[in-house]
């Protein structure tokens, strides 16, 4: 992991700068996850009576079950349509949105407010506006010929979650796009264009560098947020429908969980869930981070 | 930019009016569901333009609006809201600017695996902690109190890794600079790197406001006290409505009124983008 | 001299002392009823605490059944439950295991001393939540049951008297064909809940067994039994009728996209809860809406059971102090008062659950004036129910309405046959009883 040259000698400092995150997250994270993480061993009824301890039942039944293997596909289209649109096109309206920095501020805050709507609400906005009878965007799709229904078709579904889960993550990522594209030192830009570079080159070789720390960020940020905080828009939706063809893994542990009340499995799935997302940041900080500059 | 080209100049416009419309459209129909009576939305296909019942709607609303579905009046909700969304705020830059200083300034045993541990904080969906988070609540007697509403939610990571990713690029000729002026460390942090690091703040503070601002579950699950109700809860409650058709014209003008606030965060927030760094040279 | 300074300033302070005790006891009942019907509810707890001074019932709303109950199970867990919640009916497999969890209503009232005649109620309503004793568990409280609605103005336009709704599917195929062709309407009918509507009604009206062990109510173990004949003779018949343009489907679990297509004349008829009523007739927006009891197959059966019930009931937690508890029992008197009763119902859509309250809407001519709002009690309490049409009983049920969408999509996608899928649901549903029966 990448450190600073030089370091504060100071030895008892740090500890006292970190003590209040590492405390809040011992007593709010750690502790409810491992008790989150023990039931996954465990088979109970809903209030607690009776536990079974069942070593790794749980695991076993999932990596039986072939609508679970399905979802990993499900959720790894997701999670990849989602990151690539998602950053590319906020960082198309961070360009351009640098270049009239004048006008920029209506146009910012128009692009960052979609993310103020509250995740549930915005579920159930999509819901409107792709429903089959009455959403104006099924009729505006009738209108040019394409056929509408996500709930018998399940690419149609999928691309119904893409687009709600890319929109909100739009705002996001264009909100720290800006903020790190006004960064960028001016004197940098003039010195390419004096040597004759044009905007389009300039933005790809001097810009998109500097501007890689946060680029990073937003990727892992992003797989991230794909990969755990879309339940609600699915849930809002497609209920993982059809067939299950838009089941994503955090909607199957929040589905099994939360309304299913199957503890046990909803913990099992949530901790191989964890570790792949933990695999993915170690690989992206081990391979990608090299390329980061800083 | 640098220098004149008008036509990226009208290729730049024409992306983010794109762009914004794409984006901004579904805001937009709710804006119009809340304008029309209470009926327009499900009998046909949802009309594109205002409808004549916008006064009436955003009056009722917040007047007595959410007093009929049993919430508490909409004016003591956002305050609940506003109160979550400063803590949240608030709580999470400040121990996160100084856990990201801390890891990035400093070598120190367990250094790694402190990182780590904060986070991992993001790797395991809340629905999965709620219900042990809530045990631990509540055997620490904070249901029901602010401190058990915000507390457990700063405990998250992307401050941290966003102040972590900002302090990186900062240059060490800075932090060497400090040392043989013979400032020690939190001096540097409150003079020059605190200053430089206002416009992540800036970004932080919006995201982290919403996040605060729409918190639905968790206060859902450990308040009994309507005193606690925030505005989301209580369009949620108008909205989902098992059996029953939920009244949209009003549930869509609360969804606009919720979101006013945070746009004036936005917007007041964008002047310390803007100012921000652009003459700080580097 | 001392002794009695004594006596006195202790007999004072007791006095003093004692008055606190005097305040009301607070009860917190949990609920999960969002808009206006939850502030109906709250108009309900009021009227009790105005009645009398011992006790409050303090109402929480706790967001959705499913959020209800899991806070519920989580309050618990943290010995931080209230003593009454709200559960939905397909949680009554969940709650019924829970015996260390749940204070059984019968045993309750008999406890503190309240009159308890489970003869006063609807027997489908009560039939649905008790043991296999006949015991009540859960005091019903909102209760709905499926019936069809449809579009006057377009059977007038297809020709069709408006007055006379489809009896048997067989009509509700011809019906929807006539209105296609005469293009009074682009599809003939569609349907919320098909878990609920066309499969376990399904079963219930034709008196088909759902599953073994008296449809669950007999013990954990039972194996499910409606890949019958006649289910997989529906299911196919919906999957050719939605390829002729009969019938649209309206999504999974509740079918949120039914409702559009009623209201916006696209469907003629549509099946769906009838606590449903007043959103129906609220955004039938320029016509008029005609209620009916739900189709059957006259071939199968010559006269249709009862249908069976939805909605929830009003479970009583274990483990808060007794002195709640014969709080609960009054509250629990109260609610089955016919006025109460029938305010109820009158207001929110749901089943009045005792035969009182029904006779007492009779009585204030409500239901002549509201033609239609019948149709939902005048369905469940045609017959006596059988053991096949008292409802259904099984734990990890949420689940297995999940499965029967699956397979319901997967059929109408063209995936699969209507035998492979109703078996589908059939096989990979026994295995969520088993895993239900293992952990409880």
């Amino acid at each position: 992991m990448q450190t600073k040259r030089t370091v504060f000698p100071n030895k008892l400092l740090p500890y006292l700068l970190i003590a209040p995150q590492i405390f809040v997250t011992v007593v709010f994270f750690l502790w409810p996850a491992a008790t989150a993480f023990w039931q996954s061993f465990l088979r109970q009824d809903a209030f607690g009576f009776k536990t079974n301890f069942v070593w790794f039942e749980n695991y076993r039944r999932l990596f039986a079950d072939p609508i679970y293997i399905n979802a990993f596909g499900h959720t790894l289209i997701f999670a990849i349509l989602v990151t690539v649109l998602s950053t590319a096109i906020a960082l198309l309206l961070a360009a351009a949105a640098m270049r009239v920095l004048r006008t920029s501020r209506i146009y910012s805050t128009l692009l960052i407010w979609p993310y103020a709507v509250a995740p549930a609400i915005a579920g159930i906005l999509w819901w409107f506006m792709f429903n089959p009878s009455i959403g104006i965007v099924a009729y505006m799709l009738r209108a040019m010929g394409v056929s509408w229904n996500h709930l018998i078709n399940p690419d149609d579904a999928m691309t119904l979650i893409v687009i709600a889960a890319t929109w909100k993550q739009i705002s996001y990522n264009f909100l720290f796009f800006l903020a790190a594209l006004q960064s960028v030192p001016r004197s940098l830009q003039e010195a390419g264009a004096i040597d004759g570079a044009g905007p389009v080159k300039r933005f790809w070789t001097i810009v998109f560098p500097l501007i890689s720390p946060t680029t990073f960020y937003l990727i892992v940020i992003n797989i991230v947020y794909a990969m755990f905080d879309t339940f609600g828009i699915v849930h809002a939706t497609t209920q993982g429908g059809p067939a299950r063809a838009t089941e994503i893994l955090v909607y199957k542990v929040y589905f099994d969980g939360f309304i299913g009340l199957n503890l046990g499995s909803s913990a099992a799935q949530s901790v191989i869930l964890m570790v792949i997302v933990v695999a993915l940041t170690a690989v992206q900080f081990r391979f990608i981070e090299r390329r980061v500059q800083y | 930019m640098v220098e004149n080209r008008p036509f990226l100049n009208f290729l730049a416009h024409l992306v983010l009016i794109l762009g914004v419309t794409i984006v901004v459209f579904p805001v937009y129909v709710a804006f119009i569901a809340s304008s029309h009576g209470p009926n327009d939305f499900l009998s046909g296909v949802v009309p594109l333009t205002p409808g004549s019942h916008i006064i009436e709607n955003y009056s009722t609303m917040l007047s007595s609006g959410m007093t009929s579905s049993g919430a508490p009046p909409i004016g003591p909700m956002m305050i609940n809201s506003l109160i979550m969304a400063v803590g949240v705020a608030v709580g999470k830059i400040a121990i996160s600017i100084l856990s990201a200083f801390a890891i990035v300034y400093f070598r120190f045993p367990f250094r790694t695996l402190a990182f780590w541990m904060i986070f991992i904080t993001l790797m395991l969906p809340v629905e999965v902690r709620i219900v042990p988070t809530y045990k631990v609540v509540a055997d620490l007697g904070m249901l029901n109190n602010y401190g058990g509403l915000i507390i457990p939610l700063i405990a998250s990571a992307t401050a941290t890794f966003l102040f972590r990713q900002f302090f990186l690029t900062v240059p060490d000729e800075l932090m060497e600079a400090a040392r043989v002026d013979g400032a020690g460390p939190m001096k540097f942090f409150r003079d020059i790197l605190l200053p430089l690091s206002i416009t992540n703040i800036a970004a932080l503070f919006i995201i982290l406001f919403v996040l605060g601002w729409n918190q639905y579950l968790w206060p859902l699950i450990i308040t009994t006290d309507q005193s606690f109700y925030t505005v989301v809860m209580g369009i949620q409650r108008m909205a989902a409505v098992a059996d029953a058709e939920p009244r949209w014209n009003l549930v869509m003008a609360a969804v606009i009124l919720a979101a006013l606030p945070p746009v004036l965060v936005i917007v007041a927030m964008q002047r310390l983008f803007v100012k921000g760094l652009v003459e700080t040279e580097k | 001299m001392n002794k009695i300074a004594f006596f006195l300033s202790a007999g004072l302070t007791s006095l003093f002392l004692s008055v606190p005790a005097m305040a009301a006891t607070k009860i917190q009942w949990w609920h999960a009823m969002g808009g206006e019907n939850g502030a109906k509810l709250e108009q309900i707890a009021k009227g009790f605490n105005a009645s009398q001074s011992d006790y409050e019932i303090v109402p929480v709303y706790k967001g959705t059944y499913d959020e209800t109950l899991t806070g519920a199970i989580a309050a618990f867990r943290a010995n931080q439950q209230p003593a009454i919640v709200q559960v939905y009916e397909v949680g009554t497999g969940t709650m019924m295991a829970a015996q260390g969890a749940v204070y059984p209503v019968y045993q309750l009232m008999k406890d503190e001393g309240e009159a308890w005649d489970q003869s006063k109620f609807i027997a489908p309503v009560v039939g649905y939540y008790s043991d296999t004793s006949g015991n009540v568990l859960s005091l019903p409280f909102n209760s709905s049951t499926p019936i069809m609605y449809y579009n006057k103005d377009v059977f007038k336009k297809a020709g069709l008297d408006p007055e006379t709704p489809p009896k048997t599917w067989a009509e509700v195929e011809s019906f929807s064909r006539t209105i296609m062709k005469s293009g009074a309407a682009k599809c003939g009918f569609t349907s919320a809940w098909i878990s609920w509507i066309q499969t376990e009604n399904l079963n219930a009206l034709h008196d088909k067994p759902y599953s073994t062990k008296a449809n669950g109510f007999g013990g954990l173990d039972a194996e499910f039994t409606f890949n019958n004949d006649l289910t997989i003779r529906h299911w196919d018949n919906l999957k050719k009728w939605q390829d002729e343009g009969l019938f649209k489907f309206g999504g999974p679990v509740g079918g949120d996209n039914a409702p559009p297509m009623f209201y916006s004349q696209e469907c003629a008829m549509y099946m769906n809860s009838s606590a449903g009523r007043a959103g129906v007739i609220n955004n039938a927006k320029g016509f008029k809406v005609g209620f009916a009891p739900l189709p059957f197959y006259d071939d199968v059966i010559k006269q249709p059971l009862n249908s069976i019930i939805g909605g929830a009931t009003l479970w009583t937690l274990k483990g808060r102090p007794e002195e709640e508890y014969k709080g609960v029992a009054k509250f629990f008197t109260y609610l089955q008062k016919p006025e109460v009763q029938a305010d109820w119902h009158q207001f929110s859509g749901y089943l009045p659950i005792t035969e009182a309250a029904y006779k007492l809407g009779q009585d204030q001519g409500y239901y002549e004036k509201n033609p239609g709002s019948d149709i939902g009690i005048k369905q469940l309490t045609r017959v006596t129910p059988t053991d096949n049409s008292k409802g259904i009983r099984f734990g990890n049920y949420v689940q297995v309405r999940g499965i029967i969408d699956d397979e319901f999509a997967a059929l109408l996608g063209g995936k699969k046959t209507a035998k492979e899928a109703v078996d589908a649901v059939v096989s990979r549903g026994n295995e969520q009883l088993r895993d239900f029966e293992s952990a409880n």
